[in-house]
């Protein structure tokens, strides 16, 4: 509370700070402009350079001061830091104030001090990326050094077993084995079928909404469709896990086999389901963007409407399509919730998809929720799980992306 | 000859019988999607409208010494199965803050057992024998009535399926998704602005465009990875706060922000830079003044639809810890708070079978608030789109 009361203090005296030197950058600039020099800016302009001046470098000392006292690790107190800022404050107000002269250029100091602040925004996206691989790729390293990565990579035993105990000090955690062929097994599965639902359905309807739909249908059905991908997928989780998985054990009961309510056909379906949408959207401006002249030439040539699409808008369209599938791919692997709450917690190496198979995402959810150290070997295998799920969905979207730009160079479409 | 042409025309009419199936067959994939959304939305609406009805019991409480003490003194011991346990402890505490009420009596309108909301709704129900005729009895003389579910509305999380509520998780959400928009909004805005009006076209600009467009494609469970290591770990934001949890969205939302901003940028044709610029503007004044006040109606759909994608989010949250149990409402954005997606998770995962109804019930609550913010955004397009 100490820390929140001294940052409402330190606010409002910048607040004060700042409206002096708007004022007084103001009148100064009035006064000049009123003594018949002729100034290059406007004085509410002179008046906003002071400030920036006044709370640009304070704002700055005082992050970046608290940023590296944190990374050293230094024991002092924010006082002495917000102290210090509001001492660059007033230098600023007082730098600001002086610049106020006919010679000088408020506006375009502005301008400049805006753009470093529009690029500093934009590096925020690049910190975000940089953040998820260092806390990764760290954590991942210390994972390492307790588990050998070849067996991490080709080991078929998953089971952290008595890790915690060895975290705690008990037991040596010598039973716990990581090896994560089993979990991408199980993911590898469960995005299979995913994909063997929602590649053909979500083509299939772009290529009716894009060939064969009257206006009409299609500003009707795509946001329709758009409204399968808005779901939350714990909706869909809950959806799988209480009316899909025991509609799916009574079918396979029905042929005489025997499912799991922890089946992986039924997150798989209903990831199928929450992945249409991409593909058939995707797909669908890829294949408007095909020149019409294609179609015309294959029509000309005696081809029925079936015939051209099916030799000459797909084909053409292919890239297109394939980079939607991969895009739908990548999210099918990374996805959470659906398979949390509708596939199993076992790891399971099986070809069956209706015996309970767990995933990569369901493992580090499962090693991060529990009450464990957050030195154990478990929690920071949900680490090593991440970096390699970071890997392949990031070679996914690059050879997606590269995809997309192959089409868009060939066709010359510049809205994709 | 002649049988060549009868050929041909056989030909023909096979391929066009062949291009028609194409189209049913491409008709039938879109239908097909379509009963997906009809299924699941009635499946939805079969399990979730229930949870907005509850059963009450019209109870006699009387308010003796004994009842101070013991509080199952207080009502007849035939309803003690009947009233939810949460009512019944509640009245001990009720005599000890207002004691002047000891000795009086009082007929109100009480909570029932979720296993007997369960049994007159039609489910199973583990009700001995005793007391469904004791349930039968009061429902014939009107004692026990199913009454609109306020507590649903009005309280937070309870470990009794009867006084669950998901307020605390609504009160939740919105401090989340403040935090969310407050640092996202801004940041993809800005981020936007820079990329489509000042950025000179080179490697560093293309970096961070491929940069985003990357984010944006990044399965959402890695952002609460960075949110733990990062955020909790290492700059000590309180775990399970509503701070943290709408600091790790913000990033997840930051790229659908920039891209429809960005979208919306460029939507505003280049004659209104140029008139501008012709005035004597400075770039930023041509930005502010009149490219970002057209672009405005784009962006705050953009940002309406972004902030819908993160309000359904759950996978991060559960792993910066928002999936706490939170009986109260929250007041503070450093405290211990849940959103709806991470109650429905947690209510998902009760084994009771009345939380079932819950789950479905909460579900149907979130995807009313989506679907009206996702709609808000296509009026809002409509209303201020305009053509070039």
């Amino acid at each position: 509370m100490q820390t929140n009361q001294l940052l409402l203090i330190f606010c409002s005296v910048l607040l004060i700070l700042g409206l002096i030197a708007f004022f007084a950058g103001r009148s100064k600039a009035a006064r000049l402009r009123a003594s018949g020099t002729s100034m290059y800016a406007q004085p509410d302009q002179y008046a906003w350079f002071a400030v920036l001046s006044t709370a640009g470098p304070a704002v700055l000392v005082g992050v970046l001061g608290a940023f590296v006292l944190l990374l050293l690790g230094a024991e002092i107190h924010p006082l002495y830091l917000l102290s210090a800022s509001l001492v660059v404050a007033a230098a600023g107000l007082a730098v600001g104030v002086v610049q106020v002269r006919a010679d000088f250029h408020a506006r375009k100091a502005i301008e400049r001090v805006i753009r470093w602040v529009l690029a500093g925004a934009a590096l925020i996206s690049i910190f975000t990326t940089f953040g998820i691989l260092i806390s990764i790729i760290f954590e991942s390293l210390r994972f390492f050094e307790m588990h050998s990565f070849w067996e991490f990579i080709t080991g078929t035993t998953w089971n952290p077993g008595a890790s915690f105990l060895a975290a705690a000090g008990r037991g040596d955690g010598s039973g716990a084995q990581f090896g994560s062929v089993p979990l991408f097994a199980g993911t590898f599965m469960i995005t299979l079928i995913a994909m063997l639902v929602a590649v053909p359905i979500g083509l299939a309807s772009a290529i009716y909404m894009s060939e064969y739909a009257p206006t009409k249908v299609r500003t009707i059905a795509k946001p329709l469709l758009e409204v399968l991908a808005g779901i939350p997928t714990v909706v869909y989780g809950f959806f799988a896990a209480i009316t899909v998985a025991p509609i799916i054990v009574n079918i396979a009961g029905f042929f005489g086999l025997d499912a799991s309510y922890n089946n992986a056909v039924a997150p798989g379906v209903v990831m199928g389901i929450m992945i249409i949408p991409f593909i058939s959207s995707l797909s669908d401006d890829v294949i408007n963007a095909v020149p019409d002249s294609m179609r015309q030439g294959s029509l000309a040539l005696g081809m029925t409407k079936g015939e051209t699409i099916r030799d000459v808008v797909v084909p053409a369209a292919l890239p297109g399509v394939i980079s939607a599938s991969l895009l739908g791919m990548s999210r099918a692997l990374g996805e959470t919730m659906i398979v949390v709450m509708a596939a199993g917690m076992r790891p399971n190496l099986t070809a069956n998809p209706l015996e309970d198979m767990t995933t990569v995402t369901v493992r580090i959810v499962a090693a991060l929720t529990g009450d464990q150290e957050f030195e154990s070997a478990e929690t920071l295998s949900a680490f090593a799980l991440g970096l390699v799920l970071f890997a392949v969905t990031l070679t996914l979207n690059l050879v997606s992306v590269i995809m997309i730009r192959r089409f868009r160079e060939k066709y010359r479409v510049n809205n994709l | 000859m002649s049988d060549s042409f009868d050929q041909i025309s056989q030909q023909l009419k096979r391929r066009h019988r062949k291009s028609a199936r194409l189209k049913w067959l491409s008709m039938g994939a879109l239908g097909l999607a379509g009963l997906f959304l009809l299924w699941f939305f009635t499946d939805m609406l079969i399990k979730g409208l229930p949870a907005f009805q509850q059963a009450y019991v019209e109870t006699e409480i009387s308010y003796s010494e004994e009842a101070a003490k013991d509080a199952r003194q207080a009502i007849d011991s035939d309803l003690i199965p009947i009233v939810s346990r949460t009512e019944i402890r509640s009245i001990p505490l009720l005599l000890r803050n207002e004691p002047d009420r000891i000795g009086s009596r009082e007929t109100r309108w009480l909570l029932a057992n979720s296993e007997v909301d369960q049994y007159l709704k039609g489910h199973r129900s583990k009700l001995s024998d005793k007391e469904i005729a004791t349930v039968e009895r009061l429902v014939a003389s009107g004692q026990v009535e199913q009454k609109f579910n306020s507590t649903f509305f009005t309280q937070g999380d309870s470990k009794t399926a009867e006084s669950a509520g998901i307020l605390s998780a609504v009160v939740g959400t919105i401090m989340t998704m403040i935090v969310t928009l407050a640092i996202a909004f801004p940041i993809g805005v800005m981020t936007a602005i820079y990329l489509e009006e000042f950025a000179p076209d080179n490697r560093f600009t293309q970096l961070i465009e491929i940069n985003i467009n990357n984010l944006a494609a990044i399965p959402s469970i890695l952002f609460g990875l960075l949110g733990l290591a990062i955020f909790i770990n290492f700059f000590g934001v309180p775990r399970s706060s509503p701070l943290v949890g709408g600091m790790t969205l913000a990033l997840m939302t930051l790229p659908v922000i920039i891209i429809s901003t960005r979208t919306a940028l460029r939507s505003v044709p280049e004659s209104i830079r140029h008139a501008a610029f012709g005035l004597g503007c400075s770039r930023w004044q041509v930005v502010k003044d009149h490219v970002l006040p057209l672009a405005m109606p784009g962006i705050m759909t953009g940002s309406i639809i972004g902030l819908a994608q993160a309000m359904g989010e759950t996978a991060p949250l559960i792993i910066v810890g928002m999936v706490a149990f939170i009986p109260d409402v929250g007041a503070s954005f450093t405290e211990a708070a849940t959103v709806m997606p991470a109650q429905i998770f947690t209510w998902a995962s009760e084994p009771e079978k009345a939380f079932v109804e819950k789950t479905a019930g909460g579900i149907l609550v979130l995807l009313t608030i989506l679907i009206s913010l996702n709609a808000s955004a296509v009026v809002l397009r409509k209303k201020f789109e305009r053509r070039w």
